[in-house]
């Protein structure tokens, strides 16, 4: 319950952030929101002597519309996403997911970025942004690059993320007007982390799917790109053949834990359902 | 005067008494935040203690190294059993007539069972410091299954208590891991039953171990004044006077030099009737070091080593006729102790009030067999938001119904009421010992039936399993039924004592001149509304208005003694005291209005809040009035005041029961359950404030659903204990919890003065039941008999894999 | 470590202490400024006991470091009362409707059905249950908690319009 001790640093700057980073090494961590990090903290599991706040550094929220791309800053909070216009306009899938997250006290402070920099398998944004084919702007001493969300995960709490780089913004293809998206997630209570959920995004064409993106929570030590059950609904008419093959591949790529959500071959069969009421779901909403 | 009367009416109104639904005085306080809980006080010098607990199930302790915490700065002490031994307090006594290790006497016996005790400055020093002290530990084979507890090869837990034959007086051990059996019945009578019946059914039924989790965890604030020789203990404390005797027997400080207080609770369900380690090692804190050491646990350390509860693992059978008059009920219960057996149970029931398992029904000959054992768990159990073991023989025979209506293809309603105790056979004598006072039964599941439309629910199911069975759905409908009897209200002395100490319960009043009053019991709510209910009960009987009546509970130097709250035994027991004290009031103030108007004390009657002359109306003196005099106008020979104590021990238990009706749809692909609707009709006796029975319906049904659909503290196979925080321990949030719909009838206990029976566990023994007979019935067609709690997702959908449904 | 030097506002009151930068904020409340009213329920942010209202956000206090909150602008069921005393519409409601029991989960109920109403003056009762959904009651089951909250927008409501 209780932390030890660290000393507390604010920088103003991503520079000082990055710096402070590089100076202490090992010892330090960042915390945006601070509802992954500080529980750890509390139950002595992450141990650390300083720690890098970085909720004064200005630029690093909101969203901005860049036409075929929007960027949202790593530190705009669950509930800031909830509520902003252009995602509501541009890609309401974010605010679907964002709803499902927690309870409404850590969607006023968790942050987008706390959510995919961690490589918990637990947190819902990392499978999103992989079905969306984003990319996370990071910073570090030796200046910034792009990491596409696809290949950002290597294993639970294993990232890209270099040791002194901070994710400063998301960068999301803007997906086709008129797509279809659903995030379906299933828990054992409200503000629990997935027993199995799977993000869905598609657009149609004629009655024919055009494009398509899948990707699964928690059923792996890593967010899943069903990359092969995608391409099994694209250029098909999102049919039950369609669907069911896609399901059998989204399941075949599941490697779940097994906890007291359930055992694996449960959450394995649960992730199905969940591609398979996501597309159901999506394919009502596609124009 | 006679003139400007009001009616009988209006001055009922006015007093607020019985049946009203009265507003809380408690709420003004806590909506301010300004309740006092124990982590609220702070006292100059005050000291924090945090246990240093065993990472292993089943260890010896080789050697604990202290230094490092020692040399701390702000660290004032690290205490062991070592430090304990020479006040003989490394162990203490179980409310179950066992010992509890204080803190590791050479071995551990469960995960994070206590071992050091360090005190220091502050709760984040001490915190730091429990991280220095140096434990050696020697891992020993682990013992979790309680069904392999008495195996001839199974590891030996308790070397403490190795060559003791009993424990608690219950009769010879089998097995060093065998704590004591209890049988009751006629097994040679049940047996023939068995034989000679038409139709017989079986079933083993568990209930999962569980825990009460209070939103406020356990603590205390214990302070040694060394100058007057007197040690106040602020707690989190159930039964404030059953500590102080306790706490008096095992310290040898005589017990008017103990004060225990038990301030604002924030929740008790159970959880905080018995003596922890914490309080004891808070205590010695103090008398060594000469300063108030307070210690809060966690809500880890809450869920993992204070008291679990149920962890019951039933062999349920009943004997039928063809037409499903039941004839004879069997049970066997392994029930699972933990490491020490600290049950809160009176003395001489060491599975609690399990044979109620007769339930609502006339069953003619029963036989009943319980077998405590050891394991390497926590210590327990406690009765979680229920009466002694009620709730898993309430569980025990509502399934078992269900599986005998399902053998004999007879709807589940159809059978309890065939078998229901009917109303003229009250009081009924059952099968297992106890005598029901009172009960209308029929009356009550015909209301209930009718008021969910049962016929259409029925003909709704059928509907849904067709078109299931055409795969136009995944979904399957599943009605639950409850008919619960449970036997609160602990207890006759004659038969209910805890350690000794007989179960009444206390009233103590005095009217102050100028006509308010104040009255203490010896319970001490936990949110449960005595301040604002018992001063209704008073109100009624002294015709004073309950805003004039001030209630104070839990603290042993002023409250009279009693054995405290749980079990919903406050209302039985100290409600009837209250009732009895108020007699004795309006007894001494008839005979001064009698007095004071010149008349015989015959001719004077009641009128709600006056004595009257029979006759002439317009002759009355109030209580208030009344009040006053007795400070100046007695009549000669009698002392003056106004005040009376009443200590009860009630002549027998209440039996409050409901029916209970749960509609489920269960997602056969997700395994999860919605509860569609949920009927709660209770019946309590005389309702003292609907508002707040309503308020304890809800609740209960909410642990209900915790209960049912998630709860387990569980381990894996070396002792680990998974679900020992809220990221796994299942409370439902307001999402989870659907509207509950609460009904009653109103049968008065014939014993209790004012008919009441309690009311604030009914709904966890019935809720429980009502939703995993949904659960069940919702298969019920395509074969399955019984499937185990909790009813989390996978395991239903497990069920349903079974069933070859999820294909 | 060394100490911090902490400057916010509490219940309209300026605050300066010295604290570690690990204090976490609950204790901070409850041990610094004595503030008992929000309680700690549980170790692993669950519970809601401990929810303050931080910057016009429902803020569960045991989560966040004094540290952080330095220049802060926080409101704890203590200031939730009208000068003078008079309380919140939402504390009357509560005890109108019995929507509290042992009281340790209410001054985090109440104070996050304050913000609630701040972000939806009309909830329905699903929209009241979701919105309360970071706070565990053990009691009452929720049911009349929902009431209360309610009550309480309707009366605001009505107030808002009478005013209008």
């Amino acid at each position: 319950m209780i932390p030890g001790s660290f000393e507390y640093h604010r920088p103003q700057t991503v520079d000082e952030a990055v710096g402070l980073l590089a100076q202490h090494g090992d010892d330090a961590r960042v915390v945006a929101g601070g509802h992954s990090l500080i529980p750890m903290m509390k139950l002595r599991m992450a141990v650390l002597d300083h720690l890098i706040d970085l909720q004064a550094i200005d630029g690093l929220s909101g969203v901005s519309d860049n036409g075929d791309s929007l960027v949202i800053g790593a530190m705009t909070t669950q509930n800031e996403l909830i509520a902003d216009p252009v995602l509501a306009a541009k890609c309401p899938i974010i605010a679907e997911t964002a709803l499902q997250i927690a309870d409404p006290q850590v969607r006023y402070c968790g942050t987008i970025g706390g959510n995919v920099a961690n490589g918990d398998p637990g947190n819902d944004m990392p499978a999103l942004m992989q079905a969306l084919d984003a990319a996370y702007v990071a910073q570090g001493p030796d200046g910034t690059r792009e990491i596409a969300a696809r290949s950002f995960y290597e294993a639970a709490y294993f990232t890209e993320l270099g040791e002194n780089e901070i994710i400063t913004a998301v960068r999301v293809p803007t997906p086709a007007a008129g797509h279809g998206y659903a995030y379906e997630k299933q828990k054992r209570k409200i503000g629990d982390y997935a027993t199995a959920a799977a993000a869905v995004l598609l657009t149609m064409s004629a009655g024919t799917c055009a494009w398509a993106a899948i990707a699964l929570t928690n059923v792996g030590d890593t967010p899943l790109y069903a990359e092969d059950a995608t391409a099994a609904l694209v250029g098909s008419s999102v049919d039950k053949a369609a669907v069911d093959r896609a399901v059998a591949l989204a399941e075949g790529l599941t490697n779940p834990a097994a906890d007291a959500r359930g055992p694996a071959d449960y959450r394995t069969k649960l992730a199905g359902i969940m591609v398979r009421r996501a597309i159901a779901r999506a394919l009502e909403r596609a124009a | 005067m006679s003139d400007a009367m009001p009616s009988v009416a209006e001055r009922t109104q006015k007093l607020e008494g019985l049946g009203t639904a009265r507003k809380r005085v408690e709420d003004v306080r806590f909506t301010q935040g300004k309740g006092n809980y124990v982590d609220d006080l702070k006292m100059p010098g005050m000291l924090f203690g945090e246990f240093v607990r065993s990472p292993y199930a089943h260890a010896r302790v080789k050697s604990i190294d202290t230094s490092a915490a020692l040399a701390l700065p702000g660290v004032k002490a690290v205490l062991t059993a070592e430090d304990l031994k020479p006040l003989n307090l490394h162990w203490m006594p179980t409310l179950a007539g066992d010992v509890q290790a204080v803190l590791a006497d050479e071995k551990v016996l469960f995960q994070f069972q206590e071992v050091a005790f360090v005190v220091a400055e502050d709760r984040y020093i001490a915190s730091d410091a429990a991280q220095l002290v140096e434990v050696d530990y020697e891992e020993l084979p682990v013992l979790v299954d309680p069904l392999k507890a008495m195996d001839a090869d199974a590891v030996v837990l308790r070397e403490d208590i190795k060559d003791q034959e009993e424990v608690g007086g219950h009769g010879p051990r089998r097995h060093p891991n065998h704590v004591f059996t209890w049988e009751v019945g006629d097994k040679g009578g049940a047996d023939t039953a068995f034989d000679g019946a038409d139709v017989t059914v079986e079933e083993f039924i568990s209930y999962q171990r569980v825990h009460p989790c209070p939103l406020e965890t356990c603590g205390c604030v214990a302070s040694m004044d060394a100058i007057n020789g007197k040690l106040t203990v602020w707690g989190t404390f159930q039964a404030p006077h059953a500590v102080r005797t306790v706490a008096s027997l095992i310290s040898t400080i005589p017990e008017h030099k103990i004060r225990i207080i038990s301030p604002d609770i924030g929740g008790g369900f159970g959880n905080k009737v018995g003596v922890y380690p914490g309080y004891v090692c808070a205590i010695v804190a103090s008398i060594v070091l000469g300063v108030p050491v307070k210690w809060i646990e966690n809500r880890i350390e809450n869920l993992s080593a204070t008291a679990f509860a149920r962890d019951y693992h039933m062999t349920g059978e009943l004997a039928a006729t063809s037409d499903g008059r039941i004839t004879g009920l069997r049970c066997h219960v392994v029930a699972n102790q933990g490491a020490f057996d600290a049950c809160a149970d009176p003395t001489q029931y060491p599975a609690g009030f399990f044979n109620i398992v007769t339930g609502s029904y006339d069953i003619p000959v029963a036989h009943l067999s319980v077998d405590g054992v050891y394991t390497n768990k926590a210590p327990g159990g406690v009765a979680y938001r229920c009466s002694f073991r009620v709730t898993e023989a309430s569980y025990l025979i509502e399934r078992m119904i269900d599986v005998l209506a399902r053998k004999l293809d007879m709807d589940p309603a159809e059978l309890r009421i065939k078998n229901f105790i009917k109303k003229e056979q009250f009081p009924y004598q059952s099968a297992l010992g106890w005598e029901y006072d009172s009960g209308d039964y029929h009356t009550a599941m015909e209301k209930a039936l009718q008021s969910v439309d049962y016929p259409a629910l029925r003909a709704e199911q059928a509907a849904n399993r067709e078109a299931f069975a055409r795969g136009e759905t995944r979904s399957l409908m599943g009605v639950g039924v409850a008919f619960f009897t449970e036997i609160v209200g602990a207890g006759p002395i004659k038969n209910c004592d805890i350690l000794g100490l007989g179960m009444f319960d206390s009233c103590e009043i005095r009217i102050h001149p100028t006509g308010s009053a104040i009255a203490r019991l010896g319970t001490i709510s936990q949110g449960q509304g005595h301040a604002t209910t018992f001063a209704q009960i008073l109100a009624t009987e002294i015709g004073l208005p309950a805003d004039n009546i001030a209630i104070e509970e839990g603290d042993t130097d002023t409250a009279p003694y009693g054995l405290g709250t749980y079990g919903s035994r406050s209302t039985p027991v100290a409600g009837a005291a209250t009732a009895m004290a108020g007699r004795k009031i309006r007894a001494k103030a008839q005979m001064i209005a009698a007095y004071l108007l010149e008349v015989h004390d015959d001719d004077l009657e009641w009128d709600v809040d006056r004595f009257v002359v029979k006759g002439a109306p317009e002759r009355a003196k109030t209580m208030a009035e009344i009040a006053f005099a007795a400070y100046n106008s007695v009549p000669p020979g009698m002392e003056p005041g106004l005040e009376a104590v009443s200590y009860y021990d009630p002549p027998n238990m209440t039996y409050p029961y409901g029916a209970y009706i749960c509609v489920v749809d269960v997602d056969v692909d997700t395994g999860v359950t919605d509860i569609r609707r949920f009927y709660a009709l209770d019946d309590c006796g005389t309702r003292i404030n609907p508002m707040i029975i309503d308020g304890q319906v809800h609740g209960g049904l909410t642990e209900a659903l915790g209960i049912a659909l998630g709860q387990e503290i569980d381990y894996d196979e070396i002792g680990n204990i998974k679900g020992g925080s809220l990221l796994d321990y299942f409370l439902p949030t307001a999402v989870e919890t659907p509207v509950w719909e609460t009904d009653f009838t109103e049968v008065p206990s014939p014993h209790h003065p004012i008919g009441a029976k309690g009311v604030g566990e009914s709904p966890n023994v019935g809720g429980v039941s009502a939703i995993s007979n949904a659960v069940n019935d919702a298969f019920a067609h395509l074969g399955l008999t019984h499937t185990q709690m909790p009813h989390d997702h996978w395991r239903v959908w497990k069920t349903a894999e079974r069933l070859g449904l999820t294909g | 470590m060394g100490k911090h030097h902490v400057k916010m506002t509490v219940n309209g009151s300026a605050v300066e202490a010295l604290a570690e930068p690990r204090m976490l904020l609950i204790h901070f409340l409850r041990e610094q400024l004595n503030l008992t009213g929000p309680h700690i329920g549980c170790d692993t942010s669950h519970c809601g006991a401990c929810t303050v209202d931080l910057d016009g956000k429902s803020v569960k206090s045991c989560t966040l470091f004094v540290a952080q909150a330095d220049g802060a602008e926080i409101r704890t069921i203590e200031g939730m009362a009208g000068p003078g005393g008079s309380l919140h519409v939402l504390q009357e409601m509560f005890r109108e409707h019995h929507g509290l029991q042992c009281g340790f989960c209410t001054p985090g109920m109440i104070t996050r059905a304050y913000r609630l109403l701040q972000e939806n003056p009309d909830p329905s009762e699903e929209e009241i249950r979701f919105g309360i959904s970071g706070n565990l009651c053990r009691c009452t089951g929720y049911q009349n908690i929902v009431k209360a909250i309610r009550a309480a927008a309707d009366q605001i409501n009505a107030a808002k319009e009478a005013a209008e």
